[in-house]
């Protein structure tokens, strides 16, 4: 196999790119082929092979969300990009078996490092299959599952059919048609009850091809009492043309349940990255969403918890940095479906040159319950004239036995004060992101040590090049 | 070696602030400025220090050999060994005092060289110590909901630790009550060294009997009018700056 070091190094610790040989390569274009070509490659059973073809169909008769959305999706060219990638469908249990052209992107990351350090299980993905995936023997031994969603769909079936689709419907939205139609990689993970996993699994999303798709499908089932934390990290080089990332996430809190699913990705400019996420929270459960998001062309993310069963709880921590000509198009969504269900929004978004923030919120408290209560605070940091932010809460609360708060703040990084830290000897761009990085300090708080310091780096990187 | 303002003019906008002023602070040297509101103290340590809203129209200052408006950006005469203690210091949200005082000593070592955490946190509480700040400040955010003087105190704390050639204190004393004006003076007193020049602008004759200058100047409109010992801040105090406006007069 030739592999050609094509290095090209930015400030960004993502955009590098080695050429890689793939064995499968569903071609250009989307079609009910490029489906059959996806399905054969997987193996897929054949309810797989008909709900992929009704999502395909689902796709094409959904218009783009642009009465509501960036005119920016109308510049995805569905028919330029590549829906499938891979050098074979079978992830590799230790990185000694992972190729040497895959092996060295990752590296280069630090995943396995990261791995061996502080995680319980990690699974790398590369284009659209995992390359890499394992768990500690003795999280495996505790009868936590953690493969890949293929893996999950042939080897646990029995536990997939059960929720796969079910807490977000392939027509939820155009991109969910999207990714149910194409999907491939993601995780699947389920714990047993009472289980708890003490160290976090982790999965990381590489996209290395150019004029790529990528729609990982994650599956996350926790069983009666259990708790797990999940971390995933986001990168792709730079490239000319733009990229695509559609992933669909699920999350299934049973009773008693706890799921904290973290995001830290840092897209390069050019992606695209629609995603949907939402989670199931039956009776006393939790799920907690930590979504960090850094980079991309325009990012629409609006993690949601379904509270269903009584005393559930949801909560949404977000942080989003919009650089120069980039759109953070984020927000939340809680629906309490039950009594005595909480949910809690803290949203803090960063605008940068001529960068981007739109914060949506949806929550819903219905007429017939009781106890429920939101609390929703958004923050935006403007850091120069161009910048722009726009909040559109829509809050629906009925019940006079339900409570909802809601606060939002606009600020500005003033002349005043970067003076005041350039007088200590703090360079202008340090002193950019020293306030940056206070105003979502009590955030990055509550992350894990490692995801802390990485969100500082990137948040450093960006203000690196965003001041003259 | 000496912090040297030569013939410095400066504006704001439209209005001529400082009017050709003189002054020389010779390194181990403690001197005030004292001067009626608007007479451009604070305007003095601004400019020097490179305030964005100021623009120089004329003269230099020299600190030690170094041409110090040769450097443009306020982070590279900091560097250099300038430090000004704000009269109204900025609020830094979320910033906590450890972390803002590490990066600016961090910015002043060599790229890939890190600050040794340790030894920070012993140099940082001794300091702390000796300006009777509580610890826990340690974690609370720059000057957020800060008191006056503790503002004050935690000036002092960033020139302590940053060890400044020169240092530029702007009327350190506002807002302090008698206890805390004790403890800030010891913490000023305990900088004298012949390593360092000290300049302290104030209002009150109160703060120079407890960080005794060695020379006093007085500034009227923009520039340095008369200079002496100590005993011309307490002539200040009991008689006002209007024989000092007098005397120009009939000078000139």
């Amino acid at each position: 196999m030739e592999t050609k070091p094509d290095l090209n190094i930015d400030r960004s610790v993502g955009d590098f790119h080695y050429d890689v040989d793939y064995e499968f390569d569903a071609g250009i274009g989307l079609s009910e082929k490029t489906i059959d070509y996806i399905c054969d490659v997987k193996k897929d059973p054949d309810w797989i092979r008909e709900f992929r073809k009704e999502a395909l169909r689902k796709f094409n008769s959904m218009p783009m969300p642009t009465n509501w959305a960036s005119h920016d999706l109308d510049n995805i060219v569905f028919e330029n990009i590549r829906y499938y990638l891979s050098q074979g469908t079978q992830p590799k249990r230790s990185w000694d078996d992972v190729p040497e052209d895959v092996k060295r992107t990752f590296e280069r990351l630090g995943i396995p490092e990261q791995e061996r350090k502080f995680l319980a299980g990690v699974e790398a993905q590369f284009d659209s299959e995992a390359a890499y995936s394992n768990i500690k023997a003795a999280v495996g031994e505790q009868g936590v599952i953690f493969v890949g969603s293929t893996e999950g769909l042939h080897n646990h079936p029995e536990i997939f059919k059960k929720w796969f689709g079910k807490v977000i419907p392939t027509g939820d939205n155009k991109f969910s048609a999207l990714n149910s139609a194409v999907f491939s990689g993601g995780s699947f993970i389920y714990i047993p009850p009472g289980v708890k996993v003490k160290h976090p699994l982790q999965a990381y999303f590489r996209i290395n091809a150019e004029n790529f798709g990528q729609f990982e499908r994650t599956l996350i089932i926790a069983d009666e009492g259990s708790e797990v934390m999940y971390m995933e990290g986001c990168t792709a080089p730079k490239f000319e043309t733009s990229t695509l990332h559609s992933a669909v996430v699920e999350l299934v809190a049973l009773k008693g349940a706890k799921i904290q699913y973290i995001t830290v990705q840092n897209w390069s400019a050019n992606v695209f990255n629609l995603v949907t996420k939402r989670g199931l929270a039956h009776e006393e459960a939790e799920i907690k969403w930590i979504d960090c998001n850094i980079g991309s062309r325009l990012t629409m993310k609006y993690p949601g918890v379904i509270m269903k069963g009584r005393k559930a709880r949801g909560e949404v921590i977000s942080i989003a940095l919009a650089g120069d000509g980039q759109h953070q198009d984020t927000g939340a969504k809680m629906v309490h479906a039950a009594d005595e269900t909480t949910s809690n929004i803290v949203s803090k978004s960063i605008s940068l040159g001529s960068g981007r923030s739109t914060y949506r919120g949806l929550v819903q408290i219905g007429r017939h319950l009781k106890g429920c209560k939101n609390n929703t605070e958004c923050d935006a940091l403007l850091i120069n004239t161009e910048s722009r932010t726009d909040t559109y809460p829509a809050i629906t609360v009925r019940g006079k036995e339900n409570a909802c708060q809601h606060e939002a703040s606009v600020s500005k990084i003033s002349a005043e004060q970067i003076f005041y830290m350039q007088q200590r000897g703090i360079s202008e761009a340090a002193a950019m992101s020293l306030a940056v990085n206070g105003f979502v300090n009590d955030l990055v708080q509550q992350f894990p040590m490692e995801y802390s310091v990485e969100l500082k780096r990137l948040i450093d990187l960006e203000m690196e090049g965003s001041v003259g | 070696m000496s912090l040297k303002i030569e013939n410095l003019h400066a504006k704001i906008g439209d209005r001529e602030i400082l009017k050709g002023l003189n002054l020389e602070i010779p390194k181990g040297e403690v001197h005030a400025i004292m001067g009626k509101n608007g007479s451009g103290k604070s305007t003095l340590a601004k400019v020097m220090a490179g305030h964005p809203d100021y623009e120089v129209t004329g003269g230099q200052v020299l600190l030690d050999e170094l041409n110090l408006f040769e450097m443009e950006e306020p982070d590279q005469r900091a560097r250099a060994g300038l430090f000004v203690a704000f009269q109204y210091p900025m609020e830094i949200p979320g910033v906590t005092i450890a972390n803002f005082i590490r990066a600016a000593l961090q910015a002043r070592l060599p790229e890939g060289e890190e600050l040794d955490a340790v030894e920070y946190y012993h140099h940082l509480y001794e300091k702390m110590d000796m300006l009777k700040i509580d610890r826990k400040f340690t974690s609370r955010a720059v000057n957020e909901g800060f008191s006056g003087g503790e503002k004050k105190r935690c000036e002092v704390l960033q020139m302590a630790m940053l060890n400044p050639v020169y240092a530029v204190l702007d009327e350190t004393d506002s807002g302090l009550d008698i206890d805390a004006l004790r403890i800030v003076s010891e913490g000023v007193n305990a900088m004298r060294s012949p390593e360092r020049g000290l300049l302290v602008i104030t209002h009150y004759q109160r703060l120079l009997d407890y960080i005794v200058p060695d020379v006093v100047h007085v500034m009227v409109d923009g520039r340095i009018v008369m200079s002496g010992d100590k005993t011309l801040a307490h002539k200040l105090e009991a008689e006002g700056y209007d024989w000092v406006e007098k005397e120009i007069l009939q000078k000139a």
